[in-house]
């Protein structure tokens, strides 16, 4: 008797461990393993061909050299910029999904928000360069309606790459939100209303403390997305977009500096979970009840 | 109990109607109610009870008629402005606040100041009995305690009028019953107007000093619990408020206000009337249980009551609520007849043959709205 059950313990536990096999290998294979050999190659130096010391010599430059950490920072405060902005754009959005369409009327809002999904983000990136480049469609229409008098460049501005963050990110921030906001109990709106309360105090005391789960994990995607998008920010802003992964590219693939390169991967893994972190505590949320929102 | 006719009522209803769609959920709807007095609308479930109340709030605009709050008209005016609360049918407390914070909320949103807010909000959760549970969450008060907190977070507002929508509704049967008793001591204590809503027949009568009994988005009768209890304006409010025997059958003669007519199987009875019927009329009876007097014999009856014999077919004991069920001889209609407090028929069982009797002036009947 005893012994069967212990068989069926262990055959369950055989069934677990086959079962998570795959995503294990994959977060060995893929993530660990790689990230243990950076860091490796981010504590040394080369000191002659093929001769490496273990050394700080990467971080230190970075702190040294200031073009490194204001892109850094530039990036980070930007990333922030975008996903607060997303934000904003996104909460009328869900809003809506979430309480005043119904049926039909909500699942192709959402498919709308899906849209910039179904072309690659390559293709997606360009399509925004076509419109927006100095000979392109909307220069064209602002001349034609008499806003400018010469086609301008819309490319390359902060601007552009915060609208082309925005655009990417808006679903990440969408569907968190439609969650949380359709969790919301209607007649608690109506009890707040029905009270004395209008739009304003209701969404800061009722609307926003209901559904910051769902803001918070909306905002930690979208920031994650932002600081580690190479893209985007690459092709809408061009020479100047000065985009921390860029710097990071350019020190692997241009400068075959990997140890500079795997240094600043380092450098930015902290600074997306320092931000993390902090955006948790600033809003009280527990990071597991967060992650049950995404 | 309000009865001068020199105070103005603090709620007009006059000829409301809405319509959602094809379908009229309320119509042409017309009551008053006195100032300080406790008015309950009583009616089946999806008779359109929550959408009338909802109007009375401000949450939708009817589509005819009028609706004036203390005299005045309320046409065009938001819920945040009406001189109105409502306590939600599943309380609606906000989660994310204190007890102390959600009575306080409808303060602060006057622009009462903190201090100012926490004193009131405080005295009046000390006089709903829920002194020092201000800053408990709302999930760990009890099911009646939260009833209390959202009564005392409309009434803290003073308002000239509190809606109420089956407030009770969740609440398990044993503390209803104690609800009930204190929704009533906590109306008198505040003499605040209430306007609620229910489809428990005895939470309207045992509250009520008036009540609306709706039926299909109409007012089928309006009056006190007496009146709807003793003189039933129609046959759904005789079947709706309170047990009742219904009897259908076919009149067989009027005699001023009695009318005779047959039950089925030669069962020939006589009851009061509320119209003038035509022989061979549909009619529609109803004797209340304890209207009607058990006897072993018919000499026992009281004198002018017709011996009538059934069956028992089975005793509801339930204290002073007991009754028997019995079939009548000739019928074969099932009845339900009050024991008396006495225990005299206590004995009873299944299968015993019994008599019965009841006072024609107390069973009254309606034309027929059976085939
Ligand atoms: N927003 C709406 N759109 C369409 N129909 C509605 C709407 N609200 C209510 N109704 C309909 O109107 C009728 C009355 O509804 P209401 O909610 O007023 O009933 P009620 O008497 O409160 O019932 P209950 O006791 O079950 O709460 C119902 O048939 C309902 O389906
Ligand atoms: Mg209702």
């Amino acid at each position: 008797m005893a012994e069967t059950a212990a068989g069926a313990l262990w055959y369950r536990r055989l069934v677990l461990a086959l079962l998570l096999a795959p995503a294990l290998l994959w977060l060995l294979a893929l993530i660990v393993l790689p990230h243990f050999d950076l860091a490796l190659l981010s504590f040394r130096a080369r000191v002659a061909p093929r001769e490496y010391v273990a050394s700080l010599a990467q971080y230190r430059s970075f702190f040294g050299e200031p073009l490194y950490w204001h892109v850094f920072v530039r990036t980070a405060l930007l990333s922030a910029f975008a996903t607060a902005l997303t934000l904003l754009v996104a909460f009328p959005i869900a809003w809506i999904i979430a309480k005043l369409a119904r049926g039909r009327m909500s699942a192709l809002l959402f498919v709308v928000c899906l849209i910039p999904f179904w072309v690659s983000e390559t293709v997606r990136t360009l399509g925004w360069m076509i419109l927006l480049r100095e000979s392109g469609v909307l220069p064209a229409l602002l001349v034609h309606l008499g806003i400018t008098a010469q086609p301008v460049e819309l490319l390359y501005h902060d601007a552009t790459i915060l609208v082309g963050l925005v655009y990417t990110s808006l679903l990440f921030m969408v569907v968190p939100l439609v969650g949380s906001l359709e969790s919301l109990d209607n007649s608690l709106i109506e009890a707040a209303y029905d009270l004395g309360g209008k739009g304003w105090p209701i969404l800061r005391t009722i609307v926003i403390p209901h559904a910051a789960p769902g803001i918070t994990a909306g905002c930690i995607v979208v920031f994650m997305l932002t600081l580690g998008n190479y893209l985007t920010p690459t092709l809408l802003g061009g020479k100047n977009s000065l985009w921390f992964t860029e710097q990071i590219y350019a020190q692997f693939i241009t400068r075959f500096n990997w140890e500079q390169g795997a240094a600043f991967g380092f450098l930015l893994l902290a600074l997306s979970t320092a931000m993390v972190w902090l955006g948790l505590k600033a809003s009280g949320q527990r990071f597991s009840d967060v992650m049950r929102r995404v | 109990m309000s009865t001068g006719a020199a105070a103005a009522p603090d709620l007009e209803v006059s000829a409301v109607t809405k319509r959602f769609a094809a379908h009229v959920a309320v119509n042409e709807v017309s009551f008053s109610v006195a100032r300080g007095s406790f008015f309950s609308i009583l009616g089946p479930s999806g008779c359109g009870k929550t959408t009338l109340l909802r109007m009375i709030a401000g949450f939708i605009q009817p589509d005819g008629g009028g609706i004036a709050i203390g005299g005045r008209d309320m046409r065009n005016v938001p819920p945040n402005k009406r001189p109105v609360n409502m306590v939600f049918q599943h309380l609606a407390l906000f989660p994310m606040m204190s007890v102390g914070e959600n009575v306080a909320f409808g303060l602060a949103r006057r622009g009462v100041g903190r201090a100012e807010r926490t004193r009131r909000a405080e005295a009046m959760l000390e006089r709903v009995g829920l002194a020092g549970a201000a800053s408990k969450r709302t999930d760990e008060l009890s099911g009646g305690q939260r009833q209390r907190v959202a009564i005392a977070r409309s009434l803290v507002l003073e308002p000239t009028l509190l809606l109420l929508d089956e407030p009770l509704g969740a609440l398990d049967l044993k503390l209803r019953e104690h609800m009930k008793v204190e929704l009533k001591q906590l109306q008198s204590a505040f003499g605040t107007t209430f306007v609620y809503i229910t489809h428990d027949q005895s939470e309207a009568l045992v509250l009520s000093d008036r009540v609306g009994v709706m039926n299909h988005g109409r007012f089928e009768q309006l009056g006190s619990p007496q009146e709807l209890y003793y003189s039933p304006a129609t046959s759904f409010v005789a079947g709706f408020v309170g047990a009742n025997n219904r009897l259908t059958g076919t009149v067989l003669a009027q005699d001023g206000a009695l009318v005779e007519f047959d039950a089925g199987g030669g069962l020939h009875l006589r009851v009061r009337a509320n119209a003038a019927f035509t022989r061979g009329a549909a009619v529609d009876a109803f004797i209340r249980p304890e209207a009607m007097t058990l006897a072993r014999t018919p000499a026992e009856l009281p004198p002018g009551q017709s011996a009538l014999s059934g069956e028992v077919t089975d005793m509801l004991f339930d204290g002073a609520n007991s009754v028997v069920l019995l079939r009548e001889a000739h019928s074969r209609r099932e009845l339900r007849i009050a024991l008396p407090q006495t225990g005299a028929f206590a004995d009873l069982r299944a299968g015993a043959r019994i008599c019965f009797g009841f006072d024609p002036g107390r069973a009254i009947c309606f034309p027929g709205t059976h085939g």
